[in-house]
């Protein structure tokens, strides 16, 4: 019943402006993305990474989470692919196209990604074809928001999750630091 | 002490002493010939004692239950009467002398230590045998002299002949002991016990119900014991055992067990008028075959052993006349004159550095070389061709006699049928083997060529036991007036007609062998001195000499070589050649029972064991190996799934997942929409 | 805004990074296809956490350790490859195959690799 109303509220081929621009971007961000895992120029990957995770930030912005989408912007794009990129230089990954950048295990890999794309698909669509996000109201991700829920609810797992940072760095030295023995 | 503790000590004393000499063989070799003849020797003094005290009167009866042993109770029980008591003084003086020769006969032999042991529980088993109130406990003593006679005829292991006897004499034994065992058993069901008085008993009051199955199921447990037609081919091979294990074989334990068992057990048989048939009938053709085989054979100590046969044959006669004092008296003059000849051809072989008559008849001067023998020899062979007054005379008469009775009529207790055969066969028997007694004297002793090996003196237990042995061969017989007493009381004197009859045809046997011998030697030239007397000494002359030290397994060297060698049973003055005409040939090879047997029995045996073997390796191993293939095969399958690439086992891992979660939606939705 | 939207674009960008974890060659490649995995689950903790307007925002306090973590996981990550990398002088997760089960079973096989360990583990 009120799952026919709600229908009949929203519908499906009315979109508001806020779903038509979460669908153009996520069609950017899904692009990006396959281009990422397919482009056979490694560094040309990471900087379509970029545009992936880029996307999600607007995405994020588009669902009202502020503060996530400019963390996302500050980690992801601005840390972990530069990281990335530094790790290709440092592996010695040749620029340009390298012929064998993907594994003998592609045809699997697709079968598998096919499926479970297939079935995570079915049963999402089937799960909330009737479910609208309501993103009237204040918003629900602000910087404010987003500080006293994390300061007031869940400190307690912020804290720990700031010794395991501590243990990924000093992890991390260790690991790629050269034996003593070895020059440079 | 009472008469049942001696009686208990005559077979427990020869069995501590086996036991002592195996524990202490080694470790203090000083002890062993004192161990293996001091317990025989008082075994003997006690059953001496048990006999006189016993004196042929009341049986002794004695029994002391352990534990209970279910429906059919087993006791260790004495029963003793005169039968018993006879006999277990015969066993104990012929093990004392067997002990005694041995010392010196085998006084070098690495293995000594065992061998005195081994002969020391051959003779408890058998005086256990002899004592034993219990059919079970009887055959205890049975099987463990089985087991005896394997090791003791496989002493000289080293050579393919011992080995080859003693399994022949274990399992020719054993194929008779297992209708024996049957038969025990049948016999027991229907007595109700297995105490001897109480079967006896069952007997008389007529409680057996199948007394001709059980007699004719325990009579192939006696053939093969006491080595008669058709389980006898063992004995003749047995010779490859030492020569005194040869003399205690064949003269006081192992084949008089069987003659024993049935003369302890006779009313048994004598209720079946036609398992005494089968006894007469089993015990002619053993006796006329035996005595034509021994004919024929080279081997002095193969000889010998077929008079045991034809002897045991007379036994197993009588008993099948249903008089078994003929038959225990018979079996006591027998072991004490085939005890002698026995050891005494352990001095000729010693001597002559031969087995083969024919060899020892191109050789001269062995009766100056060692005169004990020969004498003892020749008072063993008059007693076997039962010449009076030697106690084969006397004993074979008593055989004789029972016969012509149950032929006659005088005697009912047998058949008259078994009574004529018997009779026939015996003197038919005494002919022959008075023949081939005067055969085998005439070739050791009358030998015409070389000289004889010089190897001094015997030693002196040999020549003492020869002589102790001599005396009851000479007068054993004079006591048949008094033991009648001690056995069922029929009497064993000879009367004029068996007398005259069978010891003129052991006569005319004796001079027409010594005739042709005379004439073949005189149509024959003068043997050829030099070149062909040489043929067996050499084979002899250079094993002679260590003789000495292992005479017995080198004597079996010489004859393994002789007979290797170009046989000299081409000797053309041998009178059993000529005596037997084509029968020598077949006679000499015991008329190729070997050969029958092992068409009948060892090929089809064979032939099954190949077959199973082809079953077990070709079809039962082809499914175990087709299990180890098959699981060989699906290791091969999942090892190829171990690539060693991460990508591969998480591709697995994922397309598992998105399965499951495919088959758990569909699930859920399913029962959603049931 | 119709739930399904992102829900779809999370689900579809999973597999594009499943896809991409299984095909790729070169293991930093790898971990960009996990990066777009663990996206594609922030995507979808945000997502909810605006449709149920949770009182204690439970998906974007997720979120942000994601991300937190995921950083961490990119550094440990690529210190492991660095160390692989110098170690064996490749970077590609389909080489490093030394637990494959080998059809020669004598041990003198995987005898090379371990002696390259060695030399480089004392280089």
């Amino acid at each position: 019943m009120s799952l026919a109303a709600q229908a009949a509220g929203h519908g499906f081929l009315s979109p508001t402006g806020v779903e038509i621009a979460f669908l153009l971007v996520g069609l950017v961000t899904l692009g990006a993305a396959l281009v990422t895992v397919t482009t056979r120029q490694l560094v040309h990957a990471a900087l379509w990474l970029v545009v992936a995770l880029g996307g999600l930030a607007v995405e994020y912005l588009l669902l009202t989470a502020e503060f996530i989408a400019w963390v996302q912007v500050l980690i992801y794009v601005g840390s972990v692919v530069v990281l990335l990129l530094f790790g290709l230089m440092l592996t010695k990954a040749p620029i340009g196209r390298s012929p064998d950048a993907d594994s003998g295990n592609r045809p699997v890999a697709l079968a598998v990604a096919l499926a479970a794309a297939a079935a995570l698909v079915w049963v999402v669509v089937d799960a909330f074809r009737t479910t609208w996000i309501d993103l009237d109201g204040p918003a629900q991700g602000s910087t404010r928001v987003s500080g006293e829920i994390l300061f007031r609810h869940w400190v307690l797992p912020f804290e720990a999750l700031s010794v395991l940072l501590l243990a990924a760095l000093v992890g991390a030295i260790v690991l790629s630091r050269k034996k003593n023995g070895e020059e440079g | 002490m009472t008469t049942t503790t001696l009686a208990v000590l005559v077979p427990l004393l020869p069995f501590l002493g086996s036991a002592a000499g195996l524990l202490l063989g080694r470790t203090a070799p000083g002890f062993v010939r004192p161990l293996a003849v001091l317990p025989t020797l008082a075994a003997a003094v006690l059953a001496v004692l048990v006999a006189a005290r016993q004196g042929g009167g009341k049986a002794v009866d004695a029994a002391t239950q352990l534990t209970p042993t279910g429906s059919v109770p087993i006791d260790l029980a004495l029963h003793i009467d005169g039968f018993a008591a006879v006999v277990a003084v015969l066993v104990g003086v012929v093990a004392t002398c067997v002990q005694i020769y041995s010392t010196g006969y085998l006084r070098h032999d690495p293995r000594y230590p065992s061998y005195a042991a081994l002969v020391s529980l051959f003779t408890a088993a058998m005086l256990l045998v002899v004592y034993s109130g219990d059919l079970m406990v009887l055959l205890v003593g049975w099987e463990v002299m089985g087991i005896c006679s394997y090791f003791l005829v496989g002493h000289y292991w080293e050579t393919p002949e011992a080995r080859s006897a003693s399994l022949k004499a274990f399992l020719v034994t054993k194929l008779g002991d297992v209708p024996f065992l049957i038969g025990l058993f049948a016999l027991a069901a229907d007595a109700g016990t297995f105490r001897i008085t109480g079967v006896l008993g069952a007997v008389t009051s007529g409680a057996l119900d199948h007394p001709t199955l059980v007699a004719l199921l325990l009579l192939a447990g006696v053939a093969g014991k006491s080595a008669q037609f058709p389980l006898h081919t063992w004995l003749p091979d047995a010779m490859a055992g030492p020569t005194p294990v040869s003399a205690l074989i064949h003269a006081a334990t192992m084949v008089a067990a069987g003659i024993y068992f049935v003369a302890r057990l006779l009313p048994v048989f004598a209720a079946s008028a036609a398992a005494l048939t089968v006894l007469a009938v089993m015990a002619a053709v053993t006796m006329v075959g035996s005595a034509l085989a021994a004919l024929a054979q080279d081997d002095i100590k193969r000889v010998l052993a077929y008079s045991t046969i034809g002897q045991l044959g007379y036994m197993a006669g009588a008993l099948a006349v249903a008089d078994r004092g003929a038959a225990v008296f018979h079996l006591l003059s027998h072991g004490a004159f085939k005890a002698l000849l026995f050891l005494a051809a352990g001095a000729v072989i010693h001597a002559a550095g031969t087995n083969s008559l024919t060899a020892m008849s191109r050789m001269s001067g062995l009766t100056q070389r060692i005169p004990d023998a020969y004498w003892t020899m020749t008072v063993g062979l008059l007693a076997l061709a039962a010449i009076p007054p030697f106690a084969g005379f006397f004993s074979k008469e008593a055989v004789l006699v029972a016969a012509e009775h149950t032929a006659t009529g005088d005697h009912t207790a047998a058949p008259a049928g078994a009574g004529w055969i018997v009779l026939v066969a015996g003197l038919l028997t005494a002919l022959l083997t008075a023949a081939y007694a005067m055969r085998l004297w005439l070739l050791a002793f009358r030998g015409r060529g070389a000289e004889a090996p010089d190897h001094g003196r015997q030693p002196i237990q040999m020549t003492t036991v020869l002589w102790v042995l001599a005396v009851p061969s000479l007068g054993f017989g004079l006591t048949a007036a008094y033991l009648d007493d001690w056995f069922d009381g029929n009497a064993l004197t000879p009367t004029l007609t068996t007398a005259v009859l069978g010891t003129g045809l052991a006569v005319v046997g004796a001079a027409v062998t010594y005739a042709v011998r005379s004439t073949l030697l005189a149509r024959t030239a003068p043997p050829p001195a030099a070149p062909a007397g040489a043929t067996p000494v050499p084979a002899a002359g250079p094993a002679a000499a260590p003789t000495v030290a292992h005479p017995d397994a080198e004597a079996g060297q010489v004859e393994a070589e002789a007979l290797d060698l170009p046989h000299p049973a081409a000797d053309p003055a041998d009178p059993g050649r000529a005596l037997l005409g084509p029968l020598h040939r077949p006679a000499a090879d015991g008329f190729h029972l070997d050969a029958v047997y092992r068409a009948a029995f060892v090929r089809p045996v064979l032939a099954a064991a190949s077959l199973v073997r082809f079953l077990d390796r070709e079809v039962v191993d082809t499914y175990v190996r087709g299990a180890g293939d098959s699981a060989k095969g699906l290791g091969w399958l999942v090892r190829r799934a171990q690539t060693g690439n991460v990508q591969t086992y998480l591709s697995a891992l994922l397309a598992g997942s998105v399965v499951l979660a495919v088959v758990a939606v569909v699930l859920a939705n399913a029962a959603a929409g049931a | 805004m119709h739930l399904a939207y992102p829900a779809v674009l999370a689900a579809l960008l999973f597999s594009v990074g499943l896809y991409g974890v299984l095909a790729r060659r070169n293991a930093i490649l790898v971990l960009m296809s996990v990066e777009l995995m663990l996206n594609a689950v922030n995507l979808n903790l945000v997502a909810f956490d605006v449709w149920l307007r949770d009182t204690l925002h439970a998906g974007q306090a997720l979120t942000l350790f994601t991300i937190a973590i995921a950083a961490a996981e990119i550094g440990i990550g690529l210190a492991i490859v660095l160390m692989v990398y110098r170690n064996r002088g490749t970077s590609d997760v389909d080489r490093l195959r030394d637990t494959s089960e080998t059809d020669d079973e004598t041990p003198t096989a995987d005898g090379t690799p371990s002696a390259d360990e060695k030399a480089e583990a004392t280089a």
